[in-house]
């Protein structure tokens, strides 16, 4: 476990610190499409509450795991096409004339 | 060789989420992140579909389309005013999954947990619940379900303290001892009441903040999950979603003049009873035909947009505002304060739908130095980010807080229904400047009147 920690914490770390340098350049214009889009991403606990699910361990665990499966699969499905909803709807030129 | 497979999609899903975020930077590139976000989640989810533990797909399934009924039509029919509230729901959605998560290894492992494991488990199971119930809070407050008011109580930061404390220590215990499994739903039970009462005293104007910070939790709890579970994919878009989060709550905070204990902690908007004599001042009112008159006359006007013109609906009035406006030459921009609007960039959002070009859409740094050289700024629903005593006044409130100086324009024009206080219950002393024209009315029929002045002039002319 401890190499593993190691390198989850450095995973961690890495990705923060692009997190912080990525997310910094967003336009101010974009940040409620940027946040529906986060939220869309961090859905990715989709795949952990998956094979919760799918191992079939335990009964208690069939039950939490598919709650947790339709509450990300909503995030996931939601979270992309309400961003692209957004965004579709930002243009430059004004659209007659 | 399925496991490589699986690694594999896990890797590139992570690269294509880093790139998915870096392409929303800007509007011309935004939908091509979404839809390289989109491979990525598929990737992700095709991968995980193989991982051999799997020995039924039953219940997937069952949650694949429930959980796609349920998110497809919140995105779909979901107003853009209501945007927010959608928010505040997916960050539920999110932060139960990762708690759930949590509690079922729990109850499978609590026997063979290490000491990090357990303690990764409680941060998530904490951070999940906590958050599940305090953006089910989030939620009710903007649909107004909920009093949006903040409610305060003494001693209320005491109590909100020791449970969250209390809850902290029952993990601390269950790190020691994972076996003893009598307290785990303590600790949830504990989560879910601080998650209430967190969000008890929270004001309609500092949503924007809370939403921004409840978004960082929901994306610790993911990346709580990752280290949990053993898969850097996890704990890189956890963190992604974490650092968003927290950078959009510290803008909030910024824009604002607050700290997060002071918004959290603070009680802010409530209605303060004004210590001093409360002089009586003198407005002066205008009708649509002057308003008119001098804004045709106008070379260039700033738009000051405010959440109060999402509520009367009244964007695509103003989008002909715009337009008529645009016509006769004179230069319109409209001057985005970063909280305006119920969550951060909100405001940009409910104008991008009204159709109003994005680049006419400017933040307040760059519209600032603006102002004095602008002929009119239009105030629409709007009120304490206008108001200059936040310059100057120490004794107020905002005092401190950035503002846009609307006063600064040659003449200032304020739509408004009366003389009511804003959200923080401060009088605007722009209000009482010799150059103010207040306009009376409900926002979406006056700027309609306006409309109707300008065309109607054009028409005779």
């Amino acid at each position: 476990m401890p190499s593993n920690l190691e390198s989850a914490l450095f995973v961690f770390l890495l990705a923060t610190f692009v997190g912080f340098e990525v997310i910094r350049r967003v336009s101010p214009l974009l940040h409620t499409p940027l946040m529906s889009l986060t939220n869309a991403i961090s859905a990715i606990s989709l795949v952990g509450s998956i094979v919760i699910t799918g191992a079939e361990k335990s009964q208690l665990s069939v039950i939490l795991g598919t709650i947790a499966v339709v509450c990300s699969m909503a995030n996931v499905v939601g979270g992309f096409v309400i961003t692209d909803r957004m965004l579709k709807m930002f243009k430059k030129r004004e659209p007659r004339q | 060789m399925t496991t490589y497979v699986i690694q594999f999609t896990y890797v590139a899903a992570a690269a294509l989420f880093i790139l998915s975020l870096k392409w929303l930077g800007h509007p011309t590139t935004a939908r091509r992140g979404v839809r390289v976000g989109e491979l990525g989640m598929a990737l992700a989810i095709v991968g995980t579909l193989l991982h051999t533990e799997i020995v039924s797909y039953q219940w997937i399934l069952v949650g694949f389309v429930l959980g796609s009924a349920i998110g497809l039509p919140l995105a779909v029919f979901m107003p853009m005013t209501h945007v927010p509230q959608r928010t505040a729901l997916s960050h539920a959605f999110g932060a139960l999954a990762a708690a759930l998560v949590g509690t079922s290894e729990y109850y499978l492992r609590s026997g063979e947990l290490s000491t990090f494991t357990m303690a990764v488990l409680s941060v998530e199971v904490i951070l999940g619940f906590l958050t599940f119930t305090g953006s089910l809070m989030a939620f009710g407050k903007l649909q107004d379900l909920v009093p949006s008011r903040p409610i305060v109580y003494p001693g209320q930061n005491a109590v909100n303290l020791s449970l969250l404390a209390a809850a902290v220590g029952c993990a601390v215990y269950l790190v020691r001892n994972p076996g003893s499994s009598a307290l785990f739903p303590v600790v949830a039970g504990l989560s879910l009441l601080f998650g209430v009462l967190l969000l008890i005293p929270i004001g309609g104007a500092d949503m924007p903040t809370v939403i921004a910070l409840l978004n960082s939790y929901a994306g610790l709890s993911a990346a709580a999950m990752g280290f949990l579970l053993d898969n850097n994919l996890l704990i890189v878009a956890g963190a992604l979603d974490g650092s968003s989060g927290f950078i959009l709550s510290v803008i909030m905070c910024r824009a604002m003049n607050r700290s997060f204990t002071n918004v959290l902690f603070g009680g802010f908007g409530q209605v303060r009873v004004a210590a001093g004599a409360v002089e009586q001042r003198s407005a002066r009112s205008a009708t649509a035909e002057d308003a008119a008159a001098i804004l045709e006359a106008a070379s260039s006007v700033i738009i000051i947009p405010g959440y109060g013109m999402a509520v009367a609906q009244a964007q695509h009035k103003v989008r002909e505002l715009y337009d008529a406006l645009t016509r006769r030459g004179v230069d319109v921009k409209f001057a985005i304060h970063p909280v305006a609007g119920r969550m951060p960039g909100h405001m940009n959002v409910l104008l991008a739908e009204a159709d109003i070009p994005y680049d006419r859409l400017v933040e307040m740094e760059e519209i600032n130095p603006e102002f004095p050289r602008a002929d009119v700024s239009l105030v629409i629903g709007a009120n304490d980010v206008t108001n200059p005593a936040a310059r100057h006044d120490k004794a107020s409130p905002i005092y401190g807080m950035p503002i846009l100086d609307v006063d600064k324009a040659r003449t200032v024009m304020v739509i408004k229904r009366s003389m009511s206080p804003g959200f923080a219950g401060i009088d605007n002393e722009l209000y009482y400047m010799e150059k103010t024209m207040m306009l009376f009315g409900d926002a979406k029929h006056f700027v309609g009147e306006l409309v109707k002045e300008m065309t109607g002039a054009r028409l005779g002319a």
